[in-house]
């Protein structure tokens, strides 16, 4: 008797800690594994103790749909498209009830939104615009920093794209929609998705993600320099700050770099046909000389790098010790990194500093390698001679021994 | 006094304080057997040499050398770009290191293949033994002391490989690490090890087998009887021939420390992972790839421990070699030991290429 009344508390207490969702159960029968009730199971919520129940109200412990489902219980059903950001702000603006499940996610997401282009259009009553269900999917929500959600890094430029790249969905919009196949040309789709480099930017970085707006003309190179802190800071010293941030001459960094499809740069785009300059200073003139005259140096560094690398690498193929100068030679790479840098404060003087310091590691590091190979030939050298000697001193002791042996027969003990 | 007797007076005043004629009839009435296998004697006296050159070379290395930490890959850095021939010294030492284990490898088993360990020359047998673990722990010691990642991570392996011993296993291992881990104390040691413990033992070991050598004279195979053999002079007959030997190894020692430099490698990090494809010297690469391929467990028996008990079980019948066979003697035991050295040295050959290709 004892033994089945702890029996029924176990099975009691099992049940309980599993109560059926008669949503789940419900709708998994009328959907036929195609809708909610299916793909619900990989949703975080789920993963964090919540169920349908929790979002869209009602009953889940009743079987009774008309109990289920009732407005008594809460059941709100589903959100129109213009009530989603406020729908999921319910929980996701209230910092108590967040702290129980992520406390370190923020809590203003609604707020960026509605100041985003996005929430604007939406608050006027345009419903094509981006609501939280859009990017973040429904139903099979999962955490931004699992890969297969749409807004994990690496699918972001996707996720944009799907509304972005849809030119038919963007007409009445008026706005491009090659931005995410100029993305993928770009050094930064390269380095998220070739070198999985997650720190890459895509269009969240720049753009904002529940705030999305395009960037002000004014504020375009402190979105660049966000990142690229010592560009940004020698740029907005530079004389072409005043003429970039104005809305006649355009854009910042994006004038010289674009902006979607940003390639790595090189001496090209200073000077030549391609070149970047030459689209407002004509050639001949003193800023084009100046252009030129830096993508030389520029140039002529990497060059010199290059070639006290090559010789390096041949005296260390030859078993030379040269390890020292290939350590200050990465001195020399960093001041032409330096060297690249302070072209963006435009001014020659300040840019041949790590220009000249960066040449004289090359040419001192080019003449290590020299000595090593010059070595490896004394010592291969050195090597035929000493080997000549021996070869002749075996000769002479062999004619030793003859002569001794000549008049000598083998004792016989 | 004419000059002939001033210079019997003057060797008879040497003779009488220091008996070197006795030494000079010892040389004159050294002879060395002549048969076919006669080319298998130059091996002893080959690893003489090398470890002669290791003495020199390694004299030169020390005086630059610093066994610390902070500084050994440095010095030994500096030895090779900066000090005049540095890096022929310390390529050679590190070529002549690997030759003299090879050669040692070789004088063994040609002394076994002939049987030359037999009654009277137990001891030269065991002292040769002793000496070739003392190279390989010339060789384990000194590996280390450039400080470099493989040599860290090597020795690190090694020293593993040490703790695993039945019973006195993690007593070894921090032993020879002086710690828990390969560190600056380590260092410290192995540099004692290399140049002042091992040294010493060599030394009074290489006395007592020349001293057997020279009391018992060349072994001569079995097989050819005592009277139909004819001999030549130690010296100079066999002496200057195997000088000849001793420069050609010289020829070939600075051709491989000219062309194929002793690599040093990236200085030692802790903390960085072990290298990729980390392995120890060729000598201990065949018993290295025998504990890879020996499962984690045989039945209840930890597969390391067996595999030490292995070796442990073969060295000790390679040791005592001379005394089995001494025994009761005869054709069987004879072919046996020999199949033994055959089986070995097909295994050493084998694993140790395996060991490089796997």
């Amino acid at each position: 008797m004892r033994a089945a009344a702890i029996l029924f508390l176990l099975s009691w207490g099992l049940g309980g800690a599993a109560l059926p969702d008669s949503c789940i159960t419900c709708h998994a029968a009328l959907e036929d594994g195609k809708g909610p009730a299916s793909t619900i199971k990989n949703d975080v919520h789920i993963a964090h103790g919540l169920s349908c129940a929790d979002c869209h109200g009602g009953d889940r412990s009743s079987d009774d749909p008309e109990v289920a489902m009732s407005k008594a219980k809460g059941f709100k059903g589903k959100p129109a498209r213009t009530e989603i950001p406020k729908f999921c702000a319910a929980c996701h603006s209230n910092p108590d009830f967040m702290r129980k499940f992520a406390p370190r996610e923020r809590v203003d997401q609604f707020e960026l939104y509605q100041t985003s282009i996005h929430g604007k259009r939406l608050a006027a009553g345009d419903t094509k615009v981006a609501t939280c269900i859009d990017c973040h999917s429904v139903h099979d929500i999962r955490a931004v920093k699992d890969a297969v959600s749409p807004v994990h890094p690496l699918h972001v430029a996707d996720t944009c794209g799907r509304c972005h790249s849809d030119k038919e969905r963007m007409a009445p919009y008026k706005i491009p929609t090659n931005q995410l196949a100029e993305y993928r040309t770009s050094v930064h789709w390269e380095a998220m998705t070739k070198r999985r480099d997650l720190s890459a930017p895509s269009c969240a970085s720049c753009h904002g993600n529940h705030g999305a707006k395009p960037p002000q003309l004014e504020s375009i190179s402190e979105v660049c320099g966000s990142c690229h802190v010592l560009f940004e800071q020698l740029y907005s010293r530079s004389v072409h700050k005043a003429i970039f941030s104005s809305a006649s001459g355009g854009g910042g960094c994006v004038v010289c770099h674009s902006n979607h499809g940003i390639q790595n740069p090189s001496t090209k785009m200073l000077t030549g046909s391609a070149s970047v300059c030459a689209g407002c200073h004509d050639a001949g003139t003193q800023p084009a000389n100046t252009a030129a005259q830096m993508a030389g140096w520029l140039d002529g560094l990497d060059a010199a790098i290059k070639q006290s690398d090559a010789v390096l690498a041949t005296a260390e193929q030859s078993g030379m010790e040269v390890s020292e100068a290939q350590v200050r030679l990465i001195e020399g790479r960093e001041n032409l990194v330096k060297s690249r840098l302070a072209l963006h404060g435009m001014q020659p003087d300040q840019m041949r500093i790590p220009i000249e310091a960066g040449m004289a590691i090359a040419r001192e590091t080019r003449s290590a390698g020299e000595n090593a190979l010059h070595e490896r030939d004394f010592r291969r050298y050195g090597l035929g001679v000493s080997v000549i000697l021996i070869a002749l001193a075996i000769l002479a002791i062999r004619g030793l021994i003859r002569r001794i042996e000549a008049n000598q027969q083998p004792t016989l003990l | 006094m004419s000059a002939a007797e001033l210079k019997a007076k003057t060797l008879d005043w040497f003779d009488e304080r220091t008996g070197w004629r006795m030494a000079r009839d010892l040389m004159d009435h050294k002879v060395v057997p002549m048969h076919a296998g006669t080319a298998w004697y130059y091996f002893g006296g080959i690893t003489l040499f090398l470890i002669g050159v290791q003495l020199f070379t390694g004299i030169l290395l020390m005086l630059y050398y610093r066994p610390t930490v902070a500084e050994a890959f440095d010095s030994v850095r500096f030895i090779m770009t900066r000090v005049d021939f540095g890096w022929l010294i310390r390529s050679i030492h590190s070529w002549s290191a690997n030759l003299l284990i090879l050669s040692a490898f070789i004088h063994m088993f040609s002394v076994v293949f002939t049987h030359a360990y037999r009654r009277p020359r137990e001891l030269t047998w065991l002292s040769g033994i002793l000496l070739l673990g003392l190279m390989l722990g010339f060789g384990f010691s000194g590996y280390l002391l450039p400080w470099n990642q493989i040599s860290y991570f090597a020795t690190k392996v090694g020293t593993d490989v040490a703790g695993t011993t039945p019973g006195v296993g993690p007593a070894l291992a921090r032993l020879l690490r002086g710690g828990e881990d390969v560190g600056a104390a380590t260092l410290t040691r192995f540099f004692d090890f290399h140049v002042v413990l091992l040294p010493l033992i060599s030394f009074g070991l290489i006395g007592l087998h020349l001293a057997m050598v020279q009391k018992h004279g060349m072994s001569t195979p079995s097989g050819i009887p005592a009277a139909r053999l004819s001999h030549m002079k130690f010296f100079p007959n066999f002496f200057l021939r195997e000088l000849m030997v001793w420069y050609g190894v010289l020829a070939v020692l600075g051709t491989l420390a000219a062309v194929f430099p002793w690599e040093l490698g990236e200085k030692a990090d802790p903390f960085a992972s072990a290298p990729a494809g980390i392995r120890p010297e060729w000598y201990f690469l065949a018993q290295f790839y025998t504990l890879k391929l020996i499962p984690s467990h045989v039945w209840i028996i930890e597969g390391e421990l067996l595999g030490l008990f292995g070796f442990g079980a073969l060295a000790a019948v390679w040791v005592l070699l001379p005394f089995w066979e001494a025994k009761r003697g005869g054709e069987r035991r004879t072919r046996l030991a020999t199949g033994l050295a055959v089986f070995l040295v097909f295994y050493l050959f084998v694993f140790t290429i395996l060991g490089y290709v796997k």
